[in-house]
């Protein structure tokens, strides 16, 4: 049986929290509409992007098509980006990201391939590193940055593009989390290389009389480096957007739970302290009947 | 005069969306200036301002240009309005790129910073005019 002080201080202690709790939620909630905001303006750059591809891909034969859009040919060393956050306290954000992860490393492993990590956040490092050690090769650390600028998703892209023109991987995975709402993200792994490009639309019909300046080639290969930091800067800030719902849904969760802890406790501190009273009052009338 | 629609994208915003009646734009191989119902035609940028028939002038540096019937779209890994350019602080960072293109040790490194110091110089004449 808990002193009544014991129960004050647990309610004291639980209110405290509670009150982090919601602060970060509230920091959470001004956050995403920043993330959500940012994560918005950046699309229409991507899927013009995906638009002028997808034309200049369809107008490239098989044979002619650049390394990084379609894959050098082989499939025996892969490299996964794993994009998490930089903070816990979050839900199951950064889990679920990992785990969408860690079930591709395993699968490729069984098959006999050769797998590459590289992670770009603290947190899938750190649950990464505990089974796959040996196969992470760098770490990407966005802890100083307070808002993801492109110029940061360019600096990866350049390293995946140079790794890939140094051979080092055949096929290039980008693990994410898609922002679907605050209660929902969805995990995603994205192929980057080799790029994964919608069917053109109807607006190949005007193809043809399409002019180049300077060669076709020579544009695809100028724009697929960029198409790979384009799609690494809309992941990294559906990532933002997402971790900052998650955090907030969590948040609200726990200073929800904090407040029913807070209740039962106040109830049973009460409880107690009537008891005691009743005793008390007990002691004292039978101590004057027994005069 | 007939107008086309006119886009400018970068990664971060959309810069201008609208109709506009002429843009000159800065080709990789020599600027251009697109007016309604213009050809078809898929272009390179080259680090320069896209001027905008109304007198706005945008400083971009990389990307593309694509004329459609539908449009002129605007693909620009940088861009920024002329008029936000801050002149003082360009001149600062060309600086630093002039040391970087000192310091550079590999081919690479050095192309780099060359590229930048020629894009902050075609900032900084921009801002002048």
């Amino acid at each position: 049986m808990p002193s009544l002080k014991d129960l004050r201080n647990r309610i004291a202690s639980v209110k405290a929290t509670q009150k982090i709790t919601k602060a970060m939620q509230m920091v959470a909630a001004a956050k995403l509409r920043r993330a959500q905001a940012a994560a918005e303006a950046a699309r229409p750059y991507a899927s013009k992007m995906e638009t002028v591809l997808a034309n200049l891909a369809s107008g490239i034969s098989g044979s002619a098509a650049p390394a990084l859009l379609a894959g050098n040919g082989r499939d025996q060393v892969h490299l996964l980006i794993v994009c998490t956050a930089e903070r816990g306290l979050c839900g199951a954000f950064n889990s679920s990201i990992v785990r969408l992860a860690r079930d591709r490393i395993n699968a490729l492993l069984a098959a006999g391939k050769t797998v590459k990590i590289l992670c770009v956040g603290k947190k899938g490092f750190e649950q990464l590193r505990r089974n796959y050690g040996k196969h992470i090769i760098d770490t990407v650390d966005f802890r100083t940055v307070k808002q993801i600028g492109y110029s940061d998703a360019e600096g990866v892209a350049r390293r995946v593009i140079s790794m890939f023109e140094a051979g080092e991987y055949d096929v290039a995975t980008l693990f994410y989390s898609r922002f679907r709402s605050v209660i929902q993200q969805i995990p995603t792994a994205q192929s980057l290389v080799p790029a994964e490009i919608p069917a053109a639309g109807e607006a190949s019909g005007s193809k043809a009389a399409y002019e180049y300046e300077p060669e076709e080639e020579a544009i695809l290969g100028a724009l697929l480096p960029r198409n790979i930091a384009v799609q690494i800067f809309r992941a990294l800030l559906e990532n933002a957007a997402s971790e900052q719902g998650a955090r907030m849904s969590a948040m609200d969760n726990a200073t929800r739970n904090a407040g029913e802890m807070i209740k039962k406790q106040t109830q049973k501190y009460n409880r107690t302290r009537q008891a005691q009273i009743t005793k008390e009052l007990i002691e004292i009338i039978s101590g004057a009947e027994a005069l | 005069m007939a107008t086309f629609s006119f886009e400018l994208v970068s990664p971060e915003r959309v810069l201008f969306s609208g109709d506009a009646t002429s843009v000159v734009v800065p080709g990789a191989e020599g600027d251009m200036t697109v007016l309604a119902n213009h050809a078809p035609v898929m272009t390179a940028l080259r680090a320069g301002i896209v001027t905008v028939d109304n007198g706005k002038r945008l400083f971009v540096r990389g990307g593309f240009a694509d004329v459609t019937p539908a449009g002129l779209t605007l693909l620009a890994e940088q861009a920024v309005a002329v008029e936000d350019i801050d002149a003082e602080k360009v001149s600062a960072q060309l600086r630093d790129a002039q040391e970087d293109l000192r310091d550079a040790r590999t081919d690479e490194a050095r192309a780099r910073a060359q590229e930048t110091i020629d894009a902050l110089q075609a900032m900084l004449a921009a801002v002048r005019h």
